[in-house]
This record gives structure tokens, sequence and C-alpha cells, in this order.
């Protein structure tokens, strides 16, 4: 009897069919030539709805391998309902093995952190981004943003910058904090808090930018310089969390969460999860570093 | 006056700008002889046609003419708010006065911008973003010619509403809550903001009362005295013209039917329609 080998499995491994995957590599060698360039892509139907990290999902499925470990986390945590759905959903397509450990994982893909355990050559680093474009809140048009990437116009940019300082004597922007990428392009680092922008900067990782709604690749290649956008005499900060620790943990070079308990005190705790399970438990771990960061007493 | 020949600052040639699809019969079928810059055979429009003149450093001349006449429309060509159909422009501090401004790219179209020219529009929402503060207005102009410290963008922009005679206190308001005459003082603070040799006025003071006009062309007048300016003002307002401008030109139909010393225009008009004009003079 013949089989019909072709048909044997319901879907193509890791979901999306292969020339479409081949479209989306394409994409994403293009985007990692110009750092910080947003490159149009198919954006391609999912089984979830656009805005709910299928741009991470896309960057994902098209690199994923037999041999890839995935981690996947929303908001620094592994077990939280986005990264638990999207993990069973990539491992039913794939069969790959996951994993909560970051220094294990080849593949790590994330929603609005990064990691707080160092990340290597060997790891790829994929963002869900909900608005690829830093210009949207001072120009709402797309063709007049794409002319002002172009022309490298972006005074607009610092002068909502400029703005927020003389309302509110600093900069007030939290998540997705403006950087400048290469010396080139302004780049959204998907809303990832200011405490993690640092660590974009000349890293050992790629960082892919995947955003599924707005249809758009973008990448920060290993060893990039990335800045974030300050004025000579107004610079840019990282959150501070004077004064407290992790209340599990007593550790403070890492991003806290604020938290009530149920007897109604207020705690903090490190936010990714995977990190503060080995500092807790003991474990060796090799986190991040940079200037902003060393000047916060251990 | 050999001398005085290449120590021109803008020269323009020919500047032609029509709207739609003209034919080659469209320019001798429109002008002041026809009384109409509508092609009878195509439609198209004619904004303006063969316009040339030159400006000399610190000189301020005149575009006089009725509404149409296309007076704006060659202020906005050469600050690259519109496309032109034909013609060229140089500006001396860019390239040395060699390279044809209307045919830069959009990058140095907007460095020119930036560095060596500044205009004020008759409607100050068309020159100052309502949504910044004032002093952001100003910094924008600013941080386009790279300054990027707040402190001396603040100091810059007190400096210059002080000079603009707008209370320096109100440096962070938005020029939303500013009256009519503000709003004009802002935008010319904001267009001066970089010390450009060249500034653009379309019809500055329409609009305004007239003790508030009078303000405002004191202000110029002097920043002008002060600072050496060059300027092209654009009025159907005679007596701004009279008291602002050295040169005129009076425009009718998109073209140029007189151009001469704006003392020589005023007393003895030669065209038929400067007369007109002159007659018609308050």
């Amino acid at each position: 009897m013949i089989e019909n080998k072709k048909y044997s499995s319901r879907y193509n491994f890791a979901f999306i069919d292969e020339s479409t995957k081949k479209e989306i590599r394409r994409k994403l060698l293009k985007a990692v030539a110009i750092p910080g360039y947003q490159v149009p892509y198919s954006s391609p139907e999912m089984p979830i709805a656009r805005g709910w990290g299928t741009g991470g999902l896309h960057v994902t499925l098209a690199l994923i391998g037999k041999e890839d470990i995935l981690k996947m986390i929303d908001q620094g945590s592994d077990a939280s309902v986005n990264a638990c759905n999207l993990r069973e959903f990539v491992q039913m397509m794939t069969g790959c093995r996951t994993t909560f450990d970051t220094k294990e994982a080849s593949l790590i893909q994330s929603r609005h952190r990064i990691t707080e355990e160092f990340l290597t050559e060997e790891q790829i680093f994929i963002f869900q981004v909900p608005q690829p474009e830093p210009l949207r809140g001072v120009e709402r048009y797309e063709y007049k943003t794409r002319q002002m990437h172009g022309e490298a116009d972006y005074a607009k940019m610092w002068v909502s910058l400029y703005e927020s300082f003389v309302r509110h004597g600093d900069i007030m922007l939290g998540a997705g904090y403006p950087v400048k990428v290469n010396g080139r392009y302004i780049m959204a680092p998907s809303p990832i808090p200011r405490w993690d922008i640092p660590n974009l900067n000349q890293s050992r990782t790629l960082y892919l930018f995947g955003a599924g709604r707005e249809k758009r690749l973008y990448a920060v290649p290993p060893y990039t310089t990335v800045e974030p956008l300050e004025f000579e005499d107004v610079k840019f900060k990282i959150e501070q969390f004077r004064d407290v620790s992790c209340y599990k943990t007593a550790y403070r070079r890492a991003f806290l969460d604020e938290m009530y308990l149920d007897d109604g005190s207020r705690q903090h705790v490190i936010n990714d999860s995977n990190f503060l399970d080995k500092v807790e438990h003991g474990q060796a771990v090799i986190p991040f570093t940079n200037p902003y960061l060393e000047q916060i007493p251990q | 006056m050999s001398h005085i020949d290449n120590s021109w600052l803008l020269r323009v040639r020919n500047l032609t700008k029509i709207y739609g699809e003209p034919n080659d019969r469209t320019l001798a079928l429109t002008g002041p002889e026809v009384n109409s810059n509508i092609c009878p055979e195509t439609e198209s429009i004619v904004a303006c046609a063969g316009v040339s003149f030159d400006l000399y450093p610190g000189e301020v001349l005149g575009i006089v003419g009725e509404s149409g006449s296309g007076k704006s429309t060659v202020v906005k060509l050469l600050y690259f708010d519109i496309e032109k159909t034909a013609g060229a422009a140089w500006l001396k501090p860019y390239a040395g006065g060699h390279a044809d401004i209307l045919e830069a790219s959009g990058q140095q179209k907007r460095f020119i911008r930036n560095h060596l020219m500044g205009t004020v529009y008759q409607n100050p929402r068309d020159g100052l973003n309502f949504s910044f503060s004032s002093g952001g207005n100003i910094a924008e102009k600013l941080i386009m010619a790279g300054h990027m410290n707040v402190g001396n963008i603040r100091e810059r922009a007190s400096f210059l509403l002080d000079k603009t005679e707008v209370p320096v206190r109100r440096l962070d308001d938005p020029p939303a809550v500013f009256s009519g005459g503000m709003q004009q003082r802002v935008q010319i603070a904001k267009a001066i903001a970089n010390n450009p040799p060249l500034l653009f006025l379309d019809e500055v003071t329409t609009g305004l009362d007239v003790s508030v006009q009078a303000k405002v062309l004191d202000l110029i007048r002097e920043l002008q005295q002060e600072l050496g300016i060059a300027m092209i003002v654009v009025s159907h307002d005679l007596s701004v013209i009279r008291m602002l401008t050295d040169r005129t030109l009076v425009m009718k139909n998109g073209r140029v039917v007189e151009s001469g010393l704006t003392d020589q225009i005023l007393q003895d008009p030669q065209h038929a329609y400067s007369q007109l004009l002159v007659s018609s003079l308050l």
C-alpha cells in the first residue's frame, strides 16, 4: 500500500507552511541587516488573534527547529496565561522541548521583559510587540512616519521628550522608552521597562521583534549600540527601587514587582520568576550588568 | 553696480507652479492680459509663472497683489511647502549659491529650512504645533539645528520670547491659550530662533486688529534692523508694504506685472493694475 506521508500529520512542522516561513526568515535577515528598521512582512493567520502575541509567535515558529529548547515568558513570568498558552501551542506544533530555565533555553519568546539572567551568543531572544512605531505618539500618519524615519527627521520625538520634562520635571516614559539603534533609527523597544533598555546595548544575543497586528519585524543584532534618547543635561534613568528589596531573597539588583500580601502589607518581589527561583534556592546565576545597575547597592 | 551683481542672497529664476495638466499654450493663454490664470483649453491653473528676482542680504522685498495672484505660492515654493513645476532658486549660504535649492533632496531641504530660513504664516496654526508649549515650539526649531541641552534651549527660547515681547513666564503655556497677536509673536520667535539669513512673512498682520498690527509690524522692523535679516513680505495691504519694504513686486494672475523701489511704485505706478491698487489705498 502506498502511504501518503504528506498528510500523515494534520499540521506542518511549526504550524506555518514552509514558503511562508521562508518569507519571514528573509524579512528577518533584512531586519538584522538594517538594525532598528521596521521591515513589513506577511503576518499570516494564526489560531490566535493578531495583537495577542502573533508577531513573536511568527518569529519563533519561523526559526524553531527540532533541537531547540523553548522558553516562553510573559511580563517576567513563565506561568502567566499568555505564556502558558503560547508555550503549549508551540510545543504541540513542534514537539520541541520547553523549559523555564533561562540558561538552558536556545529560543526565548517574551512579552514586556528581558530576563535578569545574562543571555549568550547561543540564544535568540524574541519580543512580542504591540506598537512597533516609536513616532506614532507624535505623528499619526504612517506615510509621514516612514518619511521621518527615511530622512532621520526625529525633532518631533525630541520635542515630546522636552515637553515631558517641562511639564513633569522628568521624562515620564515608563515602558517602551525610545532608543536610537546603531546611531541611525529610532526604535520602540517593545514595552520593556526602562530597567531592561541598557541590556539591549552591545548585547551578545540576537534580539528579534515581531509586531503581528502592525505587520512589522525589526532586530537588534549582537554587539549593536543601542542608546536611550537623552538630552545633554536631562539623562535617561532606570526605575528606582529606593530602600526596598525582594522580600523573599533580599535581592536588590533586579526589577521588582510591588504586591500586597493577604495581611495587607506591601512587599516587593523579583519580577523574573525563573531568576527568583534560582536566587531563592541559592543556585548559581549570572545576571546582566550595566552601569545603571552597578549604582545600586547589593 | 557690477560689484552688487554677485552679492545676492537669494536668486530666483522663472519660478512656475501650475496645477492640473497644462499644454504648450497654457502660459500664452493665461496672465494679466486676459485677466485669468485658468487655461481655457486644459483648465489647468497657473498659480505663478516666470517669477524671477534677486534678493540681497538684509533687504526687504515686498510682494503685493490681490488674492489669487500667486504671491503666497511664490513663498511656499521657496520654503518647500509645495513642489515647483518649473524654475530654479539659489541661496548663497547653501553650497555657495551654486546648487538649485528646489532640486535638493528632502533631507537637504529640511537642512535649508532649519538652518537658513524661517517663515511666519498668516495662520499661527500652520507655523506652530498647538499641542506643544510655546517653548516646545521654539525648541523644535533649535533641536532640528542640533541643540541638545534643555537648559540652553530654555535660555534661548526665553531670550526670543523676551525679544518678541511675549511674557517669558508664559514659556510653558501652549500657544492655543494665547491671543492672536501673541501667537503671531511666538511664531516670529520660532522663525528667527536659529538666526536665519532669510525670513518669509506671509500676510502676518492680516486678521489682527489695528493696534496689534502696528505692534507686530514694529517688532518686525526692529528685528530686521537689529539682526539684518533679509525678508520677503507677502501682503495685499499696501500700507504694510510701504512700512516694511525696500523693493516691491506687484503680481496679478500669477505674473509679476511691475517691480521696483517701493517708494517709486507707490508714487508713480506704471502698470494699470498697480495704478488701481495705489489709487484704492485708503
